[in-house]
């Protein structure tokens, strides 16, 4: 599936119905004005709509993308005081140093923390339930991203493995952490 | 360099306020604010709005507000800090007085957050961390950041599913008094732990609700306070920090770091020891955007030792008669949390303690006459630390 379906499947539906709502108000009342159904008080509901979807530049860290394609995973290490970051950055702005080399990262560390997210985000809603967690890994950075794994066994400390997975349903490249 | 006092106090009934629009909820705030303090819109020299924005719909806030207030053409802005918005309204205005740049100066804080539907409005909360990697292909929501922290707290210091409960508890028990909380409700334990997960290990009560209220706050100059009220309450000191965007780069996910930081700079100018930093102040006023924020702030202001925070909350020591009551006036948790508006609403709530003005069955013991707020932004973004005190502090 990818993201134009799962739009139409997921929000479509709302959209749908608060344009026909809006419709249905003018027809009756001349005006969208609606009555809040706790309250009764009176709404007007907003005619005109904001989506927003950024455009964000990636260009100074795009070797992180080209290798997270080839299945790989990378930090930047600044070769000056050889902080190793992650999310990557191209600056060590400490030492105003520019073009950062890379490095690959094991992937093998330990579970700091974790939680459910049961009530999502409404751009969100289309997954399951989802385990966020942040991993210390090995060499001493942590990354944050979706735990894979059964609720029942995780468990602060434990042994995981960052992995490079496809993101389903939209199928986009991204990574997740796994038990050890 | 002058020093800063609060002359008059605003606030709204919070809650769901869809029976006004954001000026004129304002207004309500503004008009109590001048009211106290004896003044008109012509003696207020500048105005300073805090309102983080987006979840209603006008952009300019401030010039709506200005307008609807009758406070144009004086000087204004809006100012962010996230959900430590107020407290960095305040500090524009304490430092624009306390330089002599102004003698009068108008602080107000709101949000109308209702005008958002609720999806959005948690899909906006969850955007507030590092937006690209946190956010983008996580998803992480305002509860969940916070849950992170009680996770790993829970793992590490032994903390309960019960020890959140009971700031809940507490913090709804004190909501019930407050003409002014959301929820004027008190909830047993065993409402609490029913209650359904938002992000685990957090519950729905574990959360404050989304919210709409305003605050305000007029502060003077020593002067101008003197020929105002026989009564004013003094800001002491303010103490501000900040924090990494990204959560993944925190180091140890068990307190607030930007909080501890700022406490330390705002105690050191007012000269309290952080180790019984609880033995100066009769109230606080601290961020419990969640049971376990507030918990957390217990050990980054000094009252309980770190990993011993929940064991207050266990204890039931911040209750009024305890080592220190905390948010008494119901917490973000009860009284609710309409972003902008917080900050300015601990100021006001902390300034009707003081002055033995905080409503039946909600006022603490005052004996040293001083008090103090804990605004965090985000998660744990941005801190703002602020004392205040009846007695004059030294210029
Ligand atoms: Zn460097």
């Amino acid at each position: 599936m990818g993201t134009l379906e799962i739009k139409e499947k997921q929000f479509n539906e709302i959209d749908k119905r608060v344009l026909e709502q809006i419709d249905q108000l003018i027809k009756i009342y001349g005006m969208p004005i609606m009555r809040e159904p706790k309250t009764n008080n009176p709404l007007w509901v907003d005619v005109r709509d904001l989506t927003q979807r950024y455009v964000i530049p990636i260009g100074k860290i795009y070797k992180f993308f080209e290798y997270l394609n080839q299945g790989k995973l990378i930090g930047t290490k600044c070769p000056k005081c050889g902080t190793i970051y992650f999310p990557p950055q191209d600056d060590c702005t400490s030492c105003r140093l520019s073009g950062l080399t890379t490095v690959e990262l094991s992937g093998e560390g330990e579970l700091l923390t974790y939680t459910i997210i049961t009530v999502k985000p409404l751009s969100f809603m289309h997954y399951q339930d989802y385990i966020v967690g942040i991993a210390r890994l090995k060499e001493g950075i942590n990354v944050l991203a979706w735990v894979n794994e059964d609720p029942k066994n995780i468990q602060v400390g434990m042994k995981v493995k960052l992995s490079v997975v496809k993101r389903e349903p939209e199928g986009y490249i991204t990574y997740e952490l796994r038990k050890a | 360099m002058s020093n800063v006092a609060i002359v008059g106090t605003g606030h709204t009934k919070f809650g769901v306020r869809t029976d006004v629009n954001l000026q004129e909820l304002t207004w309500e705030a503004v008009k109590q604010a001048l009211e106290e303090a004896n003044l008109e819109q012509k003696d207020i020299e500048m105005f300073v709005v805090g309102n983080a924005g987006g979840w209603s719909s006008e952009p300019l806030s401030a010039i709506a507000i200005g307008e609807y207030c009758n406070l144009a053409p004086k000087g204004t802005m809006r100012v962010e800090a996230a959900c430590a918005t107020g407290s960095a309204a305040i500090r524009i205005a304490y430092q624009a007085i306390k330089s002599g740049e102004a003698k009068v100066a108008l602080v107000i804080g709101v949000e109308q957050m209702n005008q958002s539907p609720h999806p959005v409005a948690v899909e906006m909360m969850g955007r507030a961390g590092n937006y690209f990697w946190e956010f983008e292909n996580f998803g992480l929501t305002f509860p969940g950041y916070y849950a992170l922290y009680a996770t790993r707290r829970m793992a590490k210091y032994g903390m309960k599913e019960e020890d959140l409960g009971s700031v809940a508890v507490k913090n709804h028990y004190y909501g019930s008094y407050n003409p002014y909380a959301t929820f004027q409700k008190q909830i047993k334990m065993e409402d609490y732990l029913k209650s359904r997960v938002v992000a685990y290990p957090l519950k729905l009560y574990d959360a404050c609700p989304i919210t709409d209220g305003a605050a305000a706050l007029i502060l003077a100059s020593e002067e101008v306070a003197r020929k105002i009220t026989d009564s004013p309450v003094w800001i002491v000191s303010q103490g501000f920090a900040s924090g990494t965007i990204n959560l993944s780069k925190r180091e140890e996910f068990l307190t607030i770091d930007a909080s501890r930081v700022a406490t330390e700079e705002a105690y050191k100018r007012a000269k309290i020891d952080f180790s019984d930093a609880w033995r100066y102040f009769d109230v606080a006023d601290v961020h419990d955007c969640f049971t376990i924020a507030e918990i957390m702030a217990y050990e980054d202001l000094g009252f309980a030792k770190r990993g011993e925070g929940h064991l207050m909350a266990r204890n039931g020591e911040t209750y009024i008669g305890g080592k220190i009551p905390v948010n008494v006036d119901g917490g973000l948790k009860a009284k609710g949390h309409p972003i902008g508006a917080t900050g300015v609403s601990m100021a006001v709530s902390i300034t009707r303690q003081l002055l033995y003005r905080a409503h039946k069955g909600t006022q603490a013991d005052i004996r040293n006459g001083m008090g103090i707020t804990h605004n965090v932004g985000g998660t744990g973004h941005y801190a703002y630390i602020t004392i205040y005190s009846t007695r004059k502090p030294n210029a």
